[in-house]
């Protein structure tokens, strides 16, 4: 009679947790074919894209818009990947870094220092943004200590105020609203994904110049906030707990402006901490950079041709002052590398094509 | 902690484990520290005032059975002794003191509700507030505090009338004044119908955990998925510009939101109780099918109506003044001269309910136009019932249909004065629908621009249509009962089809603020 009640109990239960489950599943963004940065931070738990990186990139577009693994491949036989978000904050990079560690033991952790500049989750603007890009890298993390360290750094004052942790353990309650836009896309990758990177890298083919100078607007205060420096002693600290070698990195991004001010703050922390650091905002004639042709947004990000030659311009350095290996030699990783090297291709050519009919149509 | 968050049904659900699981006789002392668990979600600064309340109660109630044993003692030891007279004399000093006692407690209290709700709450604490010395000020109404108290001052004058037993466990005393689910928004319960199924034990019943849940359920589909999906409309319908049928419109729109929002509030109450095994009062019996205002007002927050019938509207009507007054006026004027005490009666009690909705003009206004009708109302009964008699018509079912009508776009115009600060500015509107019949507003794009997009008008009007059903299938009884008949596939099929709306079309999270309910603020 007993096991009976509970049967009455458990099996409503079971069945209501189930759909909601299957809900949850198919109103969660997909970001297949639209703002891809939010499928990118998963697909580094696929088994061929950890494990066995010498250099991984933590970041934000700074980084998986500007820094070609493939090309470090087949340039330097350098095993690589970026685990990049869009506007990633510090506390973000920091929690990926740990949890990177969970799955691999790098040569090098690449961090670009842009990320000082935001202090707080506020500090970078409108709320509901911060919270949709706090999602873009969150939502992707298994479940792990770090996640749940992330989530309680990253949420917004108006995240706390409203279901706080509970959306991020059950994202169906941030994402019930979707039930108007669930279409054809939700259903075909309800189970499954497709790579939209190449090992982290956010690949683009356009070609927009850089049309003038950018505006360098004073600021009240250059000081990097408080919260910024705890992350990055965190990082360094991190790293040299694994014996990992720590590069500090500026994109050759124009925008946002990189302040003098801050440069001089990074460089007296890089020197007191004995740390590699590259601004390649000062380096870009020896890269090689024509912003006439390496920028697909004016200047913001680079595009798969200054990508690559930053890629080339790195190597070099990773190589010669990091001492990381040549893995070329190894027929695993080459024939795991050719793979990645013919999906790169590929879809380069695919996006060439796709960014041509556009200019047809645009004559 | 709001009802409309998963903290609180974690704490419900961890409660629930706890209170089954333990010995049973410790019930009532887990409910107690889960009730201040609860509050003290709320902010630990609240904590005072419902301590004060409780305190002051417990020992007024406790002076007052101390008074009443040594009267009984006192009469009992001296019975030969004393003459009638002196007993007369010796048990109006008891009761002189009683009242006494009562009345300090009631002013101590009520002063301090006063003082909240004038001060604590927009907008008159800006006026103070601007004074840094007076920062304390912003710390808002402490939650609940209106309907703790009341329930804590009624069961003081029903200990005082002899009607109510003396608590002496002052935990006892703590738990009827904060027992959780009623802290909210009531309802505020007797404490003789609270008394037995809050302090007695409750053994695991899987039947009335399950309705409890579904009548949770309930709720929170009124209160997410109809009353905060409407809310934006009505805060656009607010504006100045929204006159003659657009504020018809607002009107009606309002009447579906604290319908939506209150009901599903008290829903959510009387569910989490029902968990527990403890009944709490019905606080509204399907109201908008009233036909009459009468009606009205015993269907709708049945339990603040009846405090206030029950400690303010009797008293003055039966107090010595108001019968001489009616002595004298049915001398003078005759029928109507001996209503009149019941009218100031009824004036006063319509003041007190406006003013425990708050310390603005249109919450007066509010409460005089209702003691206005009510009164009209009854002089014209007479009238009504010659009208019934001499036409058939009017036993049709087709009348019954046209009264609730009426009564429900009455209802709604009086009710609107809760959303205009300035009465002036709801005078001006409601007169607007004397000359303003703009009824292109219904076509022309303007109920586009009210923030609702065609699916969020689509689930409204199937919301709507819903809880209509549900009102309708439920006068011949209780719905989950109803339910409780089905096949089990269907049964379960139902609730869980009623989950998944809750969860995809509730408006909540991110852009939404749903945490509050529109009561919480009283």
């Amino acid at each position: 009679m007993k096991k009976r009640v509970w049967l009455k109990i458990l099996i409503p239960v079971l069945i209501t947790v189930l759909i909601l489950l299957f809900v949850q599943q198919l109103l969660m963004p997909k970001y297949m074919t639209e703002t891809k940065e939010g499928a990118m931070i998963s697909e580094y738990y696929e088994k061929d894209n950890h494990g066995n990186n010498d250099v991984v990139f933590v970041g934000d577009c700074e980084v998986y818009e500007n820094f070609s693994p493939v090309t470090l491949w087949n340039e330097y036989g350098i095993t690589s990947y970026i685990r990049g978000s869009a506007q990633q904050l510090i506390w973000q990079t920091y929690y990926l870094m740990e949890e990177t560690f969970k799955y691999e033991n790098p040569k090098v952790m690449v961090f670009n220092v842009l990320e000082m500049i935001y202090d707080t989750p506020e500090s970078t603007g409108d709320s509901e943004k911060r919270e949709a890009y706090n999602r873009m890298t969150l939502d992707g993390m298994k479940w792990s200590k770090e996640k749940w360290n992330s989530i309680a750094a990253s949420m917004t004052k108006q995240e706390k105020e409203t279901d706080g942790y509970w959306s991020y353990i059950f994202p169906i309650l941030r994402y019930h609203e979707r039930w108007s836009e669930v279409g054809a896309e939700d259903f075909r990758y309800l189970f499954h994904r497709d790579a939209v990177t190449d090992n982290g890298y956010l690949m683009q083919v356009k070609v927009n110049p850089v049309l003038g100078e950018f505006n360098k607007r004073p600021l009240v205060d250059y000081s990097f906030g408080e919260n910024s420096w705890k992350y990055l002693d965190m990082i360094k600290d991190l790293c040299k707990e694994h014996g990992t070698q720590l590069v500090l990195v500026k994109a050759p991004s124009l925008s946002p402006v990189w302040y003098d001010e801050w440069e001089t703050q990074i460089e007296e922390y890089a020197a007191k901490n004995d740390l590699l650091y590259i601004n390649f905002l000062e380096k870009q004639e020896e890269i090689g950079i024509d912003w006439n042709q390496d920028t697909y947004d004016r200047g913001l990000h680079l595009n798969v041709y200054g990508a690559e030659k930053l890629s080339i311009y790195f190597g070099q350095i990773l190589k010669e002052e990091c001492g990381i290996e040549d893995h070329r030699s190894d027929t695993e990783l080459s024939a795991l590398w050719t793979n990645k090297t013919k999906a790169y291709e590929a879809r380069k050519e695919q996006l060439l094509l796709e960014y041509q009919e556009e200019l047809d149509s645009e004559q | 902690m709001s009802f409309i968050s998963l903290s609180f049904l974690l704490f419900l659900g961890i409660l629930i484990i706890l209170y089954y699981a333990l010995p049973h006789k410790w019930q009532w002392v887990i409910l107690l520290i889960a009730s201040y668990v609860f509050y003290l979600f709320a902010g630990v600064k609240y904590l005072a005032f419902i301590l004060f309340t409780t305190i002051t109660t417990f020992l007024a109630i406790r002076f007052i059975d101390g008074r009443n044993k040594l009267q009984k003692e006192q009469l009992e030891k001296r019975k030969e002794m004393m003459s009638k007279e002196a007993k007369k004399a010796y048990k109006k000093q008891i009761k002189a003191q009683n009242r006494l006692v009562m009345i300090i407690c009631i002013v101590l209290n009520f002063g301090i509700l006063f003082f909240c709700k004038a001060c604590l709450v927009e907008p008159l604490h800006t006026a103070f507030s601007s004074n840094a010395t007076f920062s304390f000020l912003t710390i808002g109404l402490p939650m609940g505090m209106s309907f703790y108290m009341f329930q804590s001052i009624g069961y003081l004058i029903d200990v005082y009338r002899g009607k109510a037993e003396a608590l002496t466990n002052p935990f006892k005393m703590a738990l009827f004044t904060a027992f959780f689910p009623q802290l909210v928004q009531g309802p505020i319960s007797q404490f003789n119908e609270l008394k037995d199924t809050l302090f007695s034990e409750h053994a695991f019943d899987r039947r009335q955990l399950a309705f409890g849940m579904q009548r949770m359920l309930w709720g929170f589909f009124k209160k997410l998925v109809i009353a905060d999906r409407i809310a934006v409309a009505i805060g656009t319908l607010k504006g100045a510009e929204y006159t003659g049928i657009s504020f018809f419109v607002l009107t009606v729109f309002y009447a579906v939101q604290i319908y939506g929002d209150f009901t599903g509030g008290i829903d959510i109450a009387i569910g989490a109780a029902e968990t527990l095994g403890i009944k709490l009062p019905e606080n509204f019996i399907r109201p908008f099918f009233s036909k009459n205002i009468a009606e009205y007002w015993r269907r709708w927050h049945i339990t603040l109506n009846e405090w206030m019938k029950r400690y303010i509207f009797y008293p003055i009507t039966v107090s010595q003044p108001m019968l001489k007054l009616s002595l004298k006026t049915r001398s003078k004027l005759g029928k109507v001269g001996m209503r009149i005490p019941v009218y100031i009666g009824s004036l006063l009690t319509w003041l007190a309910t406006g003013v425990w909705h708050g310390f603005n003009l249109h919450f007066i206004v509010w409460g005089l136009l209702n003691c206005f009708v009510i009164v009209v109302s009854e002089e014209l009964a007479p009238l009504y019932k010659k009208f019934h008699d001499k036409f058939a018509f009017s036993n049709k079912r087709g009348y019954d249909v046209w009264q609730i009508i009426r009564m429900f776009l009455l209802m709604n115009l009086i009710r609107a004065t809760d959303l205009f600060n300035d009465v002036g500015e709801y005078f001006t509107k409601l007169g607007s629908l004397a000359y303003q019949f703009n009824f292109n507003v219904l076509w022309d794009g303007t109920m586009m621009n009210l923030g609702l997009s065609v699916s969020d008008y689509i689930i409204l009007g199937c919301g709507v249509v819903l809880m209509f059903l549900v009102s309708l299938f439920g006068r011949s009884g209780s719905v989950r009962e109803k339910m409780e008949k089905w096949n089990i596939v269907l049964r379960y099929a139902v609730i869980i089809a009623l989950l998944l709306v809750v969860v995809l079309f509730g408006s909540y999270g991110i852009g939404f603020d749903a945490s509050k309910f529109i009561y919480n603020q009283f």
